[in-house]
């Protein structure tokens, strides 16, 4: 079978089934050599499976698995070039830090000056070196997030596997590690997958993201294309936010009709005056999000929300709004934007 | 973590209370360590008749005693090199059960738990019996083979229940990260779900011990004449010998089982299971 992903990563047509129910169906994904990939779905879409599949602890009923360019399916985690940071850092509770990130070097029957200086490396990398001797129940979670990625990291693995790497860590400490982590994988050029419900964190940290639904990928695009032209009515609702109408869209003004048209709030806009395209529209409800307004909007062909963060009118304000982009879905399908 | 749960306040101002608890841990106190302090004080003592309330004298006479009877040193050989041995032979046979009912979920693990634990609950002198007609035909009766099997039935119980529970509380995710580290199988059960589960084991282990120790009824009834370990020896003991001999005997038969309780408390009690790793 042909594998187009040179040093990358290749799922070729992978299918699982488990408890009698098929949770993969035909999954497809090419990931280049060195691009940061997010698998982001709602719960149960079959992010894990699909990811426990390419480490090797699921065996695909049919398909193929290419790592670095070699057909791993039938071969063991162990044997593979691939390293996983678990959901929960699975750190060995019995080893100190230090120990933890030197069991794979030790399993690989390295020299002992070898592993100290490797290990060494890698924790000063993630700023550990003060905690080498703690165990892993002494330390903070977001420490314990940084010894589990060590202990992939001083792998060097091919591909570095991410399983909600974060979803244990408090908000803010979140977007720091997700920074620390996308700037580690950028200078080490490590072909990544991180698995995230979160799109935030898909959003900013990945050069791709493969948005799943029911066990396949919707889309496979850069964050900016997921953004502006959504394939499916699916990824459209799941990525940011949207309007959601029925009817048909022509030159600004929706009309009756059965295509869904979809509307990012930011693409809707308010205004005291009259502009080619808009249409008179009153104010019913403002709530602040913090840096900006969500406003509502009635129009006489639709009801709409808009993100404002200048000249925030009031509930009550009468004016008009219009509509800069839309996009234009049939049978779930995106048939045009305008 | 919550920081606003407080432990369960039993904390009681009235004196009245106090006082009655106290008293109560005193007596339940003085029930159990009232006859071992009697029997301890028998072992050192000339001599402690009735009425008076203190030993006429105190000596080691009855230690040098014990030790000069052949067949009661025998018996303390036979104890000393049979109990680990039971203990070890339990633990090969058993671990990998232990493990499987653990790990896998194959047909008929749940029965094989409950019947081991069923088989417990009957009195044993009736398996023993049994087992005794079927050594008379193995020609199994008064030898130290014959001894130990029966030994080590008994310490089976320990041995599965309690390690199967270790290595189930070992986190299938800590292996898994184990196996994606490189680690074949076998490297990743010695060396993360043996090591973790190992509290667990010790914890079998001296219960084991103490068990094949302390064990006199199948022991007697398979190994007597020919074999007697402290305890089957014990019987000939209280028949023929003062009240101090059975003293020095009992103090010597719980040597071991203080000594190993002592050694494993550190990992038992020490172990990182203790510093309250919380693993999903
Ligand atoms: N061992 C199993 N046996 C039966 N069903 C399973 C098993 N493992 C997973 N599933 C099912 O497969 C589906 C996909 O699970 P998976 O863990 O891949 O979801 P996920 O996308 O990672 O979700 P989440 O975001 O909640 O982690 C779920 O419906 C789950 O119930
Ligand atoms: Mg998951």
């Amino acid at each position: 079978m042909a594998n187009q992903s040179g040093e990358g990563l290749e799922l070729v047509g992978l299918r699982k089934i488990l408890g009698g129910r098929v949770i993969i169906d035909d999954l497809n994904l090419v990931v280049n050599k060195g691009e940061m990939v997010s698998l982001l779905g709602p719960s149960g879409c079959g992010k894990t499976t699909t990811l426990r599949m390419i480490a090797g602890f699921l065996i695909p009923e049919s398909g193929k698995v290419f790592l670095a360019g070699k057909d791993v399916t039938e071969i063991g985690p162990e044997k593979r070039p691939s390293a996983m940071v678990f959901q929960n850092y699975a750190l060995w509770p019995h080893m100190t830090v230090f120990k933890n990130v030197a069991y794979p070097l030790k399993v690989r029957k390295m020299s002992k000056s070898e592993i100290e200086k490797r290990v060494h490396d890698v924790l000063e990398m993630v700023n550990l070196m003060h905690h080498k001797d703690s165990r892993p129940a002494q330390i903070s979670g977001g420490e314990q997030q940084r010894v589990a990625l060590a202990r992939a990291l001083v792998q060097e693995p091919d591909i570095l596997l991410l399983d909600e790497p974060l979803s244990n860590l408090d908000a803010k400490l979140r977007v720091k590690v997700r920074e620390d982590i996308r700037e580690l994988q950028r200078r080490l050029g490590i072909t990544t997958v991180i698995v995230t419900h979160d799109q935030d964190e898909a959003l900013s940290i990945s050069d791709r993201i493969a948005v799943m639904n029911e066990g396949r990928i919707e889309q496979f695009s850069t964050p900016q294309e997921l953004y502006d032209a959504p394939q499916t009515e699916y990824v459209a609702n799941f990525i940011g936010s949207l309007n959601r109408v029925t009817g048909s869209f022509e030159n600004g003004a929706i009309s009756a009709g059965s295509d869904v048209i979809g509307i990012r709030p930011e693409d809707v806009f308010f205004s005291k005056n009259q502009i080619p395209g808009s249409v008179a529209a009153t104010v019913t409800l403002v709530v602040p999000r913090g840096h900006f307004y969500e406003v509502y909007l009635k129009r006489n062909d639709a009801e709409l929300r808009a993100f404002v963060s200048s000249e925030v009118p009031k509930a009550g304000d009468a004016g008009f709004a219009n509509i800069t982009k839309a996009l234009i879905y049939r049978d779930g399908k995106l048939v045009r934007t305008a | 973590m919550a920081k606003d749960v407080q432990p369960l306040n039993l904390y009681t101002k009235s004196v009245g209370v106090k006082v009655l608890l106290s008293l109560f841990s005193g007596f339940m106190l003085l029930l159990i360590v009232g006859p071992l302090l009697w029997l301890a004080i028998h072992a050192f003592a000339t001599e402690w008749l009735f009425p008076s309330y203190k030993p006429k004298g105190w000596t080691l006479d009855w230690f040098r005693k014990v030790f000069e009877v052949p067949t009661l040193v025998d018996a303390m050989k036979t104890s000393l090199i049979i109990s680990p041995i039971v203990v070890l032979l339990s633990a090969v046979i058993c671990l990998p059960a232990a493990y499987a009912s653990a790990r896998y979920n194959y047909w008929g693990r749940k029965s094989f738990l409950i019947i081991m634990f069923a088989s417990n609950a009957f009195p044993k002198i009736g398996l023993f019996a049994t087992i005794a007609t079927l050594y008379y035909f193995l020609n199994l009766m008064g030898t130290l083979v014959g001894v130990i099997i029966i030994q080590v039935l008994g310490t089976i119980i320990f041995m599965t229940w309690i390690p199967a529970a270790a290595f189930a509380a070992v986190p299938k995710s800590l292996e898994e990260a184990a196996r994606d580290a490189g680690a074949g199988k076998f490297r990743v059960f010695r060396t993360i779900t043996l090591k973790m589960a190992m509290p667990g084991i010790l914890v079998a282990m001296v219960m084991s011990f103490i068990y094949a120790f302390d064990e006199a009824q199948g022991t007697f009834l398979i190994g007597a004449p020919t074999i007697y370990t402290m305890p089957t020896a014990m019987y000939a003991i209280v028949e023929t010998y003062p009240i101090q001999v059975t003293a020095v005997f009992s103090i010597l038969l719980t040597i071991p089982s203080v000594l190993l309780i002592g050694l494993a408390r550190k990992h038992i009690i020490g172990g990182q299971l203790a510093e309250g790793f919380q693993i999903k």
